[in-house]
This record gives structure tokens, sequence and C-alpha cells, in this order.
């Protein structure tokens, strides 16, 4: 099949809300805030976007339904076509995904996109909402929740390749450090390897500062098309491959040590970027992190790093931000918060501000020219992938 | 690169009232099976698919995890839009225009008979601080909007009652409506009401089913058995506020199906447009929608009803499929119904409810109480 989109799409703008545990604003002012950075940074009205797509994770946090809908006017999609693409955790990375297809079908020139989340509606603990995401029949009886099937699948990964905890804690370590420069960051820290193997076990081998935290916040970005952005933007970001797989439902059939989801989404967006040795054409990169051994799981599946390699990459420094290939620059979900389908956004968002030079401390070096996010949802099923450069 | 697109297959399973026979999972499938077999294709051609749902609908959380198996689209690209059937159908065109999948599969399923009461899914999409305390009924929200709609267009109460009359007969002549029946327009006006001046037989009846339909690019649809062409497709939203909204015109059909037209190039839709599938959740909307899409003057369509004139041997014949009121309310999945039923009419295959001369059909959509969000989609036979 070809898959040579003949149309280019940039990124001109972004904006993102601060990240925190429980944010006093409503999802709708949360959007507000994110989509009005973008759109001034962009230096565009709302009036000029023609079309908005929104992501944004289960109904269950908010006790909405059709959250969407409710979403809309702090989206700014009032009296505008508007909709709401949906791939569980992967959202946030999708997010750029329909909106590109909007821009891309050659029947929008402008487009707001917004991720959203509060988390901190449900109570007691949005982890009740993830008790819903089961199968009805056979897995729900179990009382299964999300912290025991990642666990299950950290377990795996570490039985299959002979990983170490300890090997594990360093992303913790990486990311929490990262996210001391970022204004947003929620739960950035300057830990050690120590400090995180001693921190609770909640379901083994994964501790407490192995897993991201609840949060609340807003990403948004600007896409334009190739005319408008050469107008509007003295640097656009173009969106040079896209990519996206959903694996089968039935997870307990499959095996847990290898994400082929995000293979298969990774080769999608390296073939339409016209990327054949990603090691040495991705010069950063901003894989999916809410639990930490996810990043390393991640990279495999990327093909930036050798089937359980990525904790010895890590080890000796690869992926520092000085590192051969820096990831998470950010701070990633580990460092800067996990307000689901807005942290796979602020992904993006920081390879946009990374790949303009305007990241500030957190700048990589070298002017990197290509960097690529990726997000992963569902029932360890989706993998969702976005490549952005400079040319 | 081509930017025309066509339906080149449609798969449905028969609307029912209930369907303890056979899991969503179970109906997909078979809608699945239908649609690849009138494209004339295998889940192996189908570059990217698209799911049509929403987690209260489904009782699942994050519930696009379940959508691939059935569809046969593991390790594919699946995406779900949690919005209007019409808005998935818009996504696989732009996919096939992007030049990122040449064939696409859009899904939609209804369990509504899995739902014990609706209505109160329904008042979870109220904003929880301003209107969910005022505990409105979503069947109120419609009675309202009516009665403002009645009243703003000088409609009488008739020619809402023509409506239902006209639907339901419609769905006799449809093998697979479930809800065809010989009303006369005082049986209609002599049923109870729900909230004045909406009456029980406004209403359109839950349905359980799926629908596949699957998409082409011009390339791959001139190679298709049957390809229906789509000429434009719209969508678009009002304020989610009851309290900011335009009572009495479906401001949102206004905004989609310009956009549909103008891709399309439709100048005057009431000489271009042979026949429409309209949003008849209530039976008063499709009056409201038939003026937002420039087919009936503002206050006539009532008329227009009355007369005949949108009966199947009408001059534009509207739902001859029988409708949702006819055919049954499947929630997002209503629209795609619905697209498949006009894919039937262009094609001809309507058998005793073919429209004669149906070769440029309209399919409006509404995606029900408390949005105003909607969408449009022009399908033509060449």
């Amino acid at each position: 099949m070809k898959r040579r989109p003949q149309r280019r799409v940039a990124v001109i703008g972004a904006g993102l809300s601060l990240f925190v545990r429980r944010a006093l604003e409503t999802g709708k002012e949360l959007s507000y805030y994110a989509a009005s950075q973008a759109l001034e940074s962009a230096g565009v009205k709302l009036k000029d976007i023609q079309g908005v797509v929104m992501a944004t994770a289960p109904d269950a946090f908010d006790g909405v339904h059709m959250k969407g809908e409710w979403l809309l006017d702090g989206a700014g999609g009032v009296r505008k076509p508007y909709m709401r693409a949906y791939v569980g955790g992967g959202s946030g990375v999708f997010s750029i995904i329909s909106g590109w297809t909007l821009v891309a079908s050659g029947l929008f020139d402008l487009v707001l996109v917004v991720a959203e989340e509060k988390m901190s509606s449900c109570q007691p603990h949005p982890q009740g909402a993830f008790l819903t995401i089961f199968d009805q029949i056979i897995e729900r009886p179990l009382g299964p929740n999300l912290l025991w099937i990642f666990a299950l699948e950290q377990h795996r990964y570490m039985h299959t390749y002979g990983i170490r905890n300890e090997d594990i804690a360093r992303v913790s370590v990486k990311n929490k450090r990262n996210a001391l420069h970022h204004p947003s960051a929620q739960v950035a820290g300057n830990l050690t390897v120590a400090d995180v193997l001693a921190s609770e076990v909640v379901a083994w081998p994964v501790h407490r500062l192995m897993v991201s935290p609840i949060s609340d916040g807003a990403a948004a970005i600007v896409l334009a098309s190739e005319s408008v952005a050469q107008r509007l933007s003295d640097k656009p970001i173009w969106v040079q491959g896209v990519g996206w797989a959903l694996d089968t439902s039935y997870w307990g059939n499959r095996d847990l040590a290898y994400p082929r989801y995000v293979e298969k989404a990774a080769r999608m967006a390296y073939e339409m970027a016209g990327v054949s040795e990603p090691r040495k054409q991705i010069h950063i990169a901003e894989p999916y992190d809410p639990f930490a051994y996810k990043e390393l799981h991640h990279l495999e599946g990327l093909q930036l790093a050798d089937r359980g390699k990525a904790p010895e990459d890590l080890a000796h420094g690869r992926f520092d931000r000085t590192g051969e290939l820096p990831t998470c620059v950010s701070g990633g979900l580990m460092g800067v918060g996990n307000p689901i389908a807005a942290a796979g956004l602020m992904k993006l968002c920081e390879l946009y501000w990374q790949l303009r030079g305007e990241a500030g401390a957190r700048q990589v070096p070298g002017n990197p020219e290509r960097g690529l996010a990726q997000a992963w949802g569902d029932l360890m099923q989706i993998g969702t992938v976005a490549i952005l450069g400079v040319h | 690169m081509s930017e025309r697109v066509a339906i080149v297959g449609a798969g449905t399973t028969p609307p029912r009232r209930l369907s303890p026979d056979l899991s969503y999972r179970e109906l997909t499938f078979e809608a699945a099976t239908r649609a690849y077999l009138d494209a004339g294709l295998t889940h192996q051609d189908i570059d990217s698919f698209i799911s049509v749902c929403e987690d209260l609908h489904e009782g699942t959380s994050i519930t696009d995890e379940y959508t691939p198996d059935q569809l046969g689209a593991v390790l594919k690209p699946v995406q779900t839009i949690a919005g209007d059937g019409l808005q998935g159908v818009a996504v696989a065109v732009m996919l096939l225009r992007a030049g990122i999948a040449d064939v696409v599969a859009v899904e939609s399923h209804c369990k509504s008979s899995n739902i014990l009461r609706h209505g109160e899914v329904l008042e979870m999409a109220f904003d929880p601080v301003y209107e969910r305390p005022l505990r409105v009924n979503p069947h109120y929200v419609a009675g309202l909007e009516m009665c403002r709609y009645l009243h703003d267009s000088g409609t009488v109460a008739e020619a809402v009652a023509a409506v239902v009359v006209k639907n339901r007969r419609n769905a006799l002549t449809n093998p697979t409506a479930p809800y065809g029946a010989v009303l006369a327009v005082d049986d209609v006006l002599a049923s109870p009401p729900i909230s004045e001046p909406l009456r029980e037989a406004d209403i359109s009846a839950y349905a359980d089913g799926a629908v596949v339909l699957v998409l082409a690019t011009e390339d791959v649809a001139k190679r298709a058995p049957r390809p229906v062409w789509v000429r434009g497709i719209g969508w678009s939203s009002d304020s989610p506020w009851l309290a900011r909204r335009s009572w009495s015109e479906a401001t949102y059909a206004s905004m989609a199906t310009a956009m549909a037209y103008q891709m399309a190039g439709i100048t005057d839709p009431r000489q271009e447009i042979h026949f429409a599938e309209i949003d008849d959740t209530y039976a008063y909307k499709e009056l409201q929608h038939l003026e937002a899409a420039q087919l009936a003057p503002r206050g006539r369509a009532g008329r227009m009803t009355i007369d005949g004139e949108t009966a199947r041997g009408g001059w534009l014949p509207i739902n001859p499929s029988g409708g949702s009121l006819g055919f049954g309310y499947c929630f997002d999945t209503t629209a795609l119904y619905r697209t498949a039923e006009a894919v039937r009419q262009v094609r001809g295959d309507a058998g005793r409810g073919q429209v004669p001369r149906a070769t440029t059909g309209l399919v409006i959509s509404w995606r029900g109480v408390p949005t105003q969000t909607g969408g449009a989609l022009v399908l033509g036979a060449h």
C-alpha cells in the first residue's frame, strides 16, 4: 500500500497548562488555557481556526457522558467542525494524527488540537475508573486493576531478558531529574536509584516511584497546511510521519515482553517520514513512560534499542540529555506528570520547542533536527507514533 | 493523487428491539462480513479502521480496546471516534484523501437493550455543576425545543404527526425495519404526552444492531463492484450549553450541510438533492433539519409534509427507509444505518421502497440531546 501523503502539515504553535494533582479549574477551563496559549504562540485567533480536534481519555474520570461534547466550548469548538478521537492512553499522541488527517486531506488549512485530562474528579481514586476497562465476562470477575497488569508486564520483561529492578529505577531517576527544568512539572526530583527502590512496593516489582502520578492538565497545538505555515511561522515544525496500530483485545494471549504494536506503528511512521535508519536519523525521542519500565520497553519497540538491551544503554548514558539519543528530556510522565491525553500531547509540545531551539534549560545540544514521540494505551495494546522535523 | 472517494461496501445487521442471542462483537462481525463481501474485499485488503462508540453506552471505559478482533483489524491502524457516525465517515474520507490509506472500514454498533435506563445515562451528559442539579430529563429538553420550533416557525402539531405517519408507513416496505405501522394523524395526536407538545409516538424506539461501511480511493473504487460516490461531507457543533443554543433552529445542521454542499458543488439543494435520510430521533427534528438543510423554506417543512411532498411518491422523498421512527434509534450507529440505506437507494437496491431517480442523496445526522452536533453526507451515483 502506498503511504505517500502529498500535502505537508506543520506545527506552528504549542501551549501547555500546569500539571497538578488537583486543579481547581474545570476540564473546560484547562482546555481553554492550553488552547489560548497555543493560538497566541502561533499568532492566530480562534476565528481563523477552521476545525478543532479533542483528545481526552475515559468519560468515567469526569462522570460525564459524551465528554467530548461537554468540553467543546473550552477547546474552542463552538460553531466549528469539532471531533474527538480516542485510543485510550495513546490518545495524546494520536491527537496530532487526527489533526494531521484534517489538514492532510486538503479540507482544512488551520486546525487546533487540544488534549485534556482531569483525573482528580474521580473519587476516591481514578484507579476506580480503570476497573471498568476490563472484559465484562472473562476479566472483571477477577477484579484486576491497571497496576497489577502492568506489574505482570514489567515482570515478564525483566524475566525474559534478565533485567534487574535497579536497571528500571534509573528511568525514574533520569526523568524526574530532567523535569526539574520543566515549568509545568508536577513530580520533578533529584533522586537516586536507592531512593526509588526504597519507595513502597505497589504491585511487585513496581515501586511507587516507578509509577507516574495522578494529574490534571491540558496541552494544545496549532497545525497548518504548507502555504499557511510558511506565511504564519518563521520556523514551522513539520509532521514528517505518523503511525498507529492496535493489537488484539485478548492481551492474555500475547507475549508481553515485546510491544509488537509499537513496532508496527513505528514502521508505519518511519516509512512515511523516509527514515530507514532510525537510530541515526532520530535525534531526540519522547517514548511513553507512565511506568518506568515502559520507556525501555517502548524504545525497543521503536527500534531505537536492541531487544532487552535498553536498560544497558540507559546505564551507559545513551539516553541522557547530552547522550547519543536523549529520551524524555521534558521529564516525561514520570517527571512532568500524567494527565493521560494531555501527557501525550505534552511530549509533542516538547519536540516542537526542542526542534525550534526554545527549550531553555532543557534544550538538547547539537541542534536536533528530527524527533519522535510515542504513546501507548488500552490493554497494553495500542502504539501511536508521530515524527516531527525541521524540514 | 485522486481526491474522489466512494463507499464500496455496506453491511448491516437487521435492527431489532432485543438481541439476546448475539454479543455486540458478534453483531459487528456479521456486519463486517457482509460489508467486506459487498465490497469484494477481505479484511486483509483494508488499511485503516474506524470505530464509532461512546464509553457510557458500552458500559466499558476506554471501549476502543474491544474494537479490533471482530473487524479483522488486529495490528492494523484502528481509531475510535467518540462521536457521530458521520464523523467516523468523515475521518475515513480524510484518511483516503490524505493518501495514507486506500481502503478504510468504518464500524459502529449499538446494544441499547443492554441499557436499563438510557435516560439516566443521558442525564450524565449535562454539565455537572449548572445543568445536572435541575434534574432535567432529556425528553423534556426535546419537548422544550419542539415547543419553540413550532412557535417560531408557525408549524402545527399535525405536521409533526404527519412525519410519524409517513416514516412508519415507509418502514413497512423496508424488510429490515422493525417498527413499520399504518397510523393516522389522529392516532399520533392521541398518544400520551411525554413533555408537551412532544408525544410518545413522536419519539423513535430503541434498536440494537451493527453497521460496517467500506470506503476507498477512486483507483480502488473503480474496480469495486458497485461504488457509490461521496460527493460531500460536513460536520459541525454548536454550543453544548442548554442556555446558549438556538432552540428553534438546528444551527449545527445548517453548518454541516453548508460544508457538505460546498464540497459537492451543490448550489441549489432543492433541485440537486433527489432524496434524503434525515435524522428523526424526534419527529419534529425531521422538519427542523429539512429547513436547516435548505430543502424547505423556513416554516414550510410542515406544510410540505402534510401535502405529501416528502412521501416516497413526492418530489423530495424524505426517509424512504422509514427513518429512526420506523427503523429504530441506535445512538451514533443511526447515521451509519441511514447511510447504508442511502447507498441502497443510489444503487437502486431498495426494492419496494425504491425512490425513482435516486441518483443524489443526502444524509443528515444528530447526536441527540443534549448535544448540538451533527453531520451531513452527499452521496451520488457518479
